[in-house]
C-alpha cells in the first residue's frame, strides 16, 4: 500500500467535516422532530451509507486506483455476504414473526 | 474459589461414563509415561510443540485428527449397538448419556477431525504447491493449531471432569438454555467451539493471504493447483462464515452465564434467531469439509490416471460458484421450522442450484479417468470409491431440497443418512486419499500399500452397510437420535447398520496397522527423490521430507502442473550456480502457552471460576502484547547451510530414480514424431 | 562487511514483504470483524421491539448523550489522522501527541458509554431484563471493547514509538491500529444509525 501522498491535512479535514455534516442531518431531523414516517429512516439510512463512504475515502484513502486489487475484492465480498446474511436473517425473522401473529 | 466445581463432577453415577473417564485418563497418562520413557520432553518442546514450520504444524494436526477419530468413533459403536439392541428396551445407555453421546459425536468429528484433517493436510501441502517457504504468517499458524487442540482438550476433559451437553452438536435453545441445562455440559460444548472457532478463523485469514501473497513467480491464480484452489475457497468461507459462529455462541454463552435474553422462552428472547445465525455458519462449513477433499481427488486423479485433470478452468468455476452459493441456502437446515412457502421455495431453489457444480465436477473426473492409465494406489481406490458413494448423497441432498419432501424426511434418519453419505465417502475418503498420496512427502517414506486397500474396503462397505439402512429407516418413519423404539421392523435394519459399524472399526484398525507397519518397514519404502507418484504439482519438487524452507531456489513457473512441465523441460532437480542465505521464522513458545491459556480459560468459564478466567485472559493479552512487540522473530540460515542440504539432498538422487517422462510427449499419431504441445 | 550487509539486505527485504502481508491480513481480520458486527446488527433489529413489558428504548435512549459520543470518536478518529501525518513526516513527539490526544477522546468515549451503561443498569434497565437490552448491550458493549482494546493498543503504540522509534515495523502497527481506530469510527455511524436514532422516534 503507498502510504505518502494521501495522508494530507486537507484529506482528513474534508472527511471530517463532510462526516458532522451527515452526522448532524439525520441527528437535527430525529432530534427536532422534523421529519416523520418512512422519510426518517430513508434519510437516517442515506446519511450512514454516505458517510461511511466518506470514512472510506478520507480516511481509509479507499482509491480505486491505489488501493490493492486483493483489498477491495474482499471489501466488496464482505458487502456482498453482509447484504446476504443481514438482508436474508430480517426477511426470514419477519416472516417467522408474521406467521406468528 | 473453584466456581461450582466439585467432587461430584467425577461421573462415579453411571460404569459406562467412568469407563470413558478411565480410558480418557488413562489414555493421557499412557502418552505421557511414553514421553517421559523414551526422554523426549525436550525434543517435542523445541522441535514439535513451539515449532512454526507450517510442515510439523500440518503433521499435528493430523494427528489430532486421527486420535479424536478414534474417540468420535467410539461414540458411533455405542450408538449403533444401543439401536440395535433397545427394541421396546431401555438397551444399556440410559437417555441422558446417549443425548451426550450423540452430542460429543457430532461436535468431535466436525470440529476435531474433519477440520483438523483438512487444516492439517493443507498445512502441509498448500506452501509448497505455490513454491512458498511458508504460510504468511508462521506464528498465528502455532496459535491456531493450539487453540484447536485446546477445544479438543476441553471435550476430552469433558468425558472426566462433568458432563457433555445433551443439546445435540447444533444445540438449539431453549433446550440449551439455562432453564433446562444447567449443567456444565452446553458450556463445555460452547467453549470448545469458541476457543477452536477463533483458531480456525486465524486460519483462514492465514492461508488467503499466504495464497495471495506468497505464490512464486510465473504462479498466476490460473496456474495454481485444484487443491490450492480449493483451499483459497474455503479459506474465504472459513474466514466469513466462522463470525457467524463466534456470535451465535457467545450470545449463547451470554444467556447462560449472564442471564441475558437472546433465545429465552420469555422476556423477549427469540429462539429462531439461533438456528438462523447458526446455519449461516453451519452451511459453509459443510462446503468449508467438502471442498478440500474435491482438490485432493482432484490432484490423485490426474497422477494415478497419467493425465491432465480435464477441465481444469471449469473446475475452478465450480468451486467458486459453489463457494458463494454456499452462503445463499442455509434455511434449508430448517426448512420445517415455519417459514413461509416463499422463504422456502427461494432456500429450496437455491440449494438445488449448488448441486450444479458438483455435478460438474464429478464429470471432470471421469474425463479425467477416461483413457487415462490408471493405478489403483490407495488414494485413487479411494477416489473412485468416493465419486460412486458421493454422488448417491448428492441425489438425496437434492430430494431433500424440495421443502414439501424435508417435511417429510427432515430430521428422520433419512437426513443422518445422507449427511454421513456426504461427509465419509466425500470429506473422510478425500482425507485418507490425502494420507496416502502425501504421507511419503510429510515423512519420507511410503504407507503400505496393501493396508491402505483393506481400510478402503472395511470402510466402504460398512459405510453402506450402517447407512443405506438408513435411508430405509427415514422412509419407515424412524426419528434420528432415538435412544429406545417400538417398531420391530426397524430393529433388522439396526442390527445391520450395527454390523456397519464394526466394518468401519476393522477399516480404522487398518489405518493403524497401515501406519505400523509402514513405520517398521520404513527402509524398504523410502522416497529419495521427492517425487514418489510421478506428480504434476510443485510440492513433488521438494525433497521427503522437505528442508526446513521447501524451496532453496523459489521456482519460477510457466505452466499449470508446474513440476510436470519442469520435468518435461528437464529443468527439475538442478543445482543453482549459488546458493543464498533464507530467512526463517522463529520458533515460538507463545503458540502452546496461548493454546494452554484458551483451554484453561474454557474450563473456568464452563465451572464459573471468575478469578481464574480474568487471570487466563489478562496473561493471554500480556502474550500478545510480547508479540506485538517482537521485531526479532525471524533468523538467517546462511546460505552454505542451504549449501550443505541441498548437496545431500541431490546427492541422493540418480537418474535411474527419476521418472520417465518420454511418455507423456505428445507425439503425432502415424509419425510417432514428437509434437509441440502440452502434455 | 560484505555479506553482513547482504544478510540485513535480505532481512530488510523479508520484512517489507512481512508487514505487506500483516497488513493486508488485517484488512482481512477487519472484513471478519464486520461480519461480526453486522450478525450483532442483524440480531438487535430483530430484538428491538422485545422489550418484554420492560424499558423501552424511547424511555432510554439520550440523544444528547449520543451526540457526544459521536463527537467524540469521530474527532479521534481526525487526531488520529493528524498522528499518521505526523509519522509521514517523520515527526516523532507529534505522532506520540496526537495518539496521546486520540487516547484521551477513545477515554473520555469509554467514559461516556460506562456511564451510560451504568445509568441504564440503575434503573433495572439492564441486558438480562430483555431481549432488546440484551441486544443493545453486547451490540454496543461489543463495539466498547474494541474500543478498550484500541486503546490499549494505543497505549502500547506510544510505547514503541518512543522506545524503538519510527522503524518500518513500528510505522506499519501504527497503520493498523489506525485502520482499526477508523473502521471502530465506521460501525458507530451504524449503531447511532441502527439503534440510537430510531430508538427515540
Amino acid at each position: 500500500m503507498t502510504h505518502a501522498s494521501e495522508r494530507s491535512l486537507t484529506t482528513y479535514l474534508t472527511g471530517f467535516v463532510l462526516a458532522v455534516i451527515l452526522t448532524a442531518i439525520p441527528f437535527a431531523l430525529v432530534w427536532g422532530e422534523l421529519l416523520t414516517g418512512p422519510a426518517v429512516y430513508i434519510v437516517i439510512a442515506v446519511a450512514a451509507v454516505l458517510q461511511v463512504l466518506v470514512h472510506l475515502v478520507f480516511f481509509l484513502h479507499l482509491d480505486l486506483k491505489h488501493t490493492p486489487g486483493e483489498n477491495l475484492f474482499f471489501l466488496g465480498f464482505a458487502a456482498v455476504l453482509i447484504f446476504i446474511m443481514v438482508g436474508g436473517s430480517l426477511w426470514i425473522m419477519m416472516d417467522l414473526h408474521h406467521r406468528m401473529m | 474459589m473453584l466456581g461450582r466445581l466439585t467432587i461430584d463432577a467425577i461421573p462415579l453415577y453411571s460404569w459406562v461414563a467412568m469407563g470413558g473417564a478411565a480410558v480418557t485418563v488413562c489414555g493421557g497418562l499412557a502418552v505421557f509415561l511414553l514421553i517421559t520413557y523414551l526422554r523426549a520432553w525436550k525434543v517435542l518442546w523445541t522441535d514439535w510443540l513451539t515449532s512454526v514450520d507450517h510442515k510439523k504444524i500440518g503433521i499435528m494436526y493430523v494427528v489430532l485428527a486421527l486420535v479424536m477419530l478414534v474417540r468420535g468413533f467410539v461414540d458411533a459403536l455405542m450408538m449403533r449397538a444401543q439401536q440395535a439392541i433397545a427394541l421396546n428396551s431401555e438397551g444399556y445407555l440410559p437417555p441422558e448419556h446417549f443425548e451426550q453421546i450423540f452430542s460429543s459425536h457430532g461436535t468431535i468429528m466436525i470440529f476435531f477431525v474433519a477440520m483438523p484433517f483438512l487444516t492439517g493436510l493443507i498445512n502441509i501441502i498448500v506452501p509448497q504447491q505455490i513454491g512458498a517457504r511458508d504460510v504468511a504468517f508462521p506464528f498465528l499458524n502455532s496459535v491456531s493449531l493450539w487453540m484447536t487442540a485446546a477445544g479438543a482438550g476441553l471435550v476430552l476433559v469433558s468425558l472426566v471432569i462433568g458432563k457433555f451437553s445433551t443439546a445435540g452438536w447444533t444445540g438449539y435453545p431453549p433446550y440449551s438454555g439455562i432453564e433446562y441445562s444447567p449443567g456444565v455440559g452446553v458450556d463445555y460444548w460452547l467453549w470448545a467451539l469458541i476457543v477452536s472457532g477463533v483458531g480456525s478463523t486465524m486460519s483462514g485469514i492465514n492461508f488467503i493471504v499466504t495464497i495471495v501473497k506468497n505464490r512464486c513467480p510465473g504462479m498466476t491464480y490460473m496456474r495454481m493447483p485444484m487443491f490450492t484452489w480449493t483451499t483459497l475457497c474455503i479459506s474465504i468461507l472459513i474466514a466469513f462464515a466462522f463470525p457467524a459462529l463466534t456470535v451465535v455462541a457467545a450470545q449463547l454463552a451470554l444467556d447462560r452465564t449472564l442471564g441475558f435474553h437472546f433465545f429465552t422462552n420469555g422476556d423477549g428472547g427469540n429462539m429462531m434467531m439461533f438456528a438462523n445465525l447458526l446455519w449461516i455458519w453451519g452451511h459453509p462449513e459443510v462446503y468449508i469439509l467438502i471442498l478440500p477433499a474435491f482438490g485432493i481427488f482432484s490432484e490423485v486423479v490426474a497422477t494415478f490416471s497419467r493425465k491432465r485433470l480435464f477441465g481444469y478452468k471449469s473446475l475452478v468455476y465450480a468451486t467458486a460458484c459453489i463457494a458463494i452459493l454456499s452462503f445463499t441456502v442455509w434455511l434449508h437446515h430448517f426448512f420445517t421450522m415455519g417459514s413461509s412457502a416463499n422463504v422456502n421455495a427461494v432456500f429450496g431453489i437455491a440449494t438445488m442450484i449448488i448441486a450444479v457444480p458438483t455435478g460438474v465436477k464429478i464429470f471432470d473426473w471421469m474425463f479425467t479417468i477416461y483413457r487415462g492409465r490408471i493405478e489403483f494406489h490407495p488414494s485413487m481406490v479411494f477416489t473412485i470409491g468416493f465419486m460412486v458413494t458421493f454422488v448417491i448423497g448428492g441425489v438425496t441432498g437434492v430430494l431433500l431440497a424440495l421443502p414439501p419432501a424435508d417435511y417429510l424426511m427432515h430430521n428422520s434418519t433419512f437426513l443422518v443418512a445422507h449427511f454421513h453419505n456426504m461427509l465419509i465417502p466425500g470429506a473422510l475418503f478425500g482425507y485418507f486419499a490425502g494420507l496416502n498420496y502425501w504421507f511419503p512427502k510429510a515423512f519420507g517414506f511410503k504407507l503400505d500399500a496393501k493396508w491402505g486397500i483393506r481400510s478402503f474396503w472395511f470402510w466402504i462397505i460398512g459405510f453402506y452397510l450402517a447407512f443405506m439402512p438408513l435411508y430405509v429407516l427415514g422412509f419407515m418413519g424412524m426419528s434420528r437420535r432415538m435412544e429406545h423404539y417400538a417398531d420391530p421392523t426397524w430393529q433388522p435394519y439396526l442390527v445391520v447398520a450395527a454390523l456397519g459399524a464394526l466394518c468401519v472399526l476393522a477399516g480404522i484398525v487398518c489405518i493403524a496397522v497401515q501406519l505400523y507397519v509402514s513405520a517398521k518397514n520404513w527402509g524398504s519404502a523410502r522416497d529419495t527423490t521427492g517425487d514418489p507418484w510421478n506428480g504434476r504439482t510443485l510440492e513433488w519438487a521438494t525433497s521427503s521430507p522437505p528442508a526446513p524452507y521447501n524451496f532453496a531456489v523459489i521456482p519460477e513457473v510457466r505452466d499449470l502442473d508446474a513440476f510436470h512441465d519442469m520435468k518435461i523441460r528437464g529443468a527439475a532437480y538442478q543445482a543453482p550456480v549459488q546458493y543464498e542465505d533464507i530467512v526463517m521464522p522463529k520458533s515460538s513458545g507463545i503458540g502452546p502457552i496461548l493454546g494452554a491459556l484458551s483451554f484453561v480459560l474454557g474450563f473456568a468459564m464452563v465451572w464459573y471460576i471468575w478469578w481464574l478466567a480474568a487471570l487466563c485472559l489478562v496473561l493471554s493479552l500480556v502474550c500478545v502484547g510480547m508479540r506485538a512487540c517482537d521485531d526479532a522473530s525471524d533468523f538467517v540460515m546462511p546460505a552454505a547451510e542451504v549449501a550443505r542440504i541441498e548437496n545431500a539432498r541431490l546427492a541422493q538422487i540418480s537418474m535411474a530414480d527419476m521418472h520417465d517422462m518420454r511418455d507423456f510427449m505428445p507425439r503425432g499419431a502415424a509419425s510417432g514424431a514428437a509434437l509441440p504441445g502440452r502434455a | 562487511m560484505g555479506e553482513m550487509s547482504v544478510t540485513s539486505e535480505l532481512l530488510e527485504h523479508e520484512e517489507k514483504k512481512s508487514l505487506d502481508s500483516r497488513e493486508f491480513g488485517f484488512w482481512i481480520y477487519l472484513m471478519t470483524d464486520a461480519v461480526i458486527f453486522a450478525l450483532l446488527f442483524a440480531t438487535y433489529v430483530v430484538l428491538a421491539k422485545n422489550s418484554a413489558a420492560g424499558p423501552t428504548s424511547k424511555e432510554l435512549f439520550d440523544l444528547g448523550h449520543t451526540a457526544g459520543e459521536t463527537a467524540l470518536l469521530l474527532l479521534s478518529s481526525l487526531t488520529f489522522g493528524m498522528a499518521t501525518i505526523s509519522m509521514s513526516e517523520d515527526r516523532l513527539n507529534r505522532v506520540v501527541q496526537w495518539l496521546i490526544v486520540t487516547l484521551v477522546l477513545g477515554l473520555g468515549f469509554l467514559a461516556m458509554e460506562l456511564i451510560e451503561f451504568h445509568g441504564m443498569i440503575a434503573q433495572g434497565a439492564g441486558p438480562e431484563t430483555s431481549g432488546f437490552l440484551s441486544a443493545f448491550f453486547t451490540l454496543v458493549g461489543t463495539h466498547g471493547l474494541h474500543v478498550t482494546f484500541g486503546s490499549i493498543g494505543i497505549c502500547v503504540m506510544i510505547g514503541q514509538v518512543l522506545v524503538k522509534g519510527l522503524t518500518l515495523p513500528v510505522r506499519s502497527r501504527l497503520i493498523r491500529l489506525g485502520l482499526f481506530w477508523h473502521f471502530l469510527d465506521i460501525v458507530w455511524i451504524g449503531i447511532f444509525s441502527v439503534v440510537y436514532l430510531p430508538g427515540v422516534m
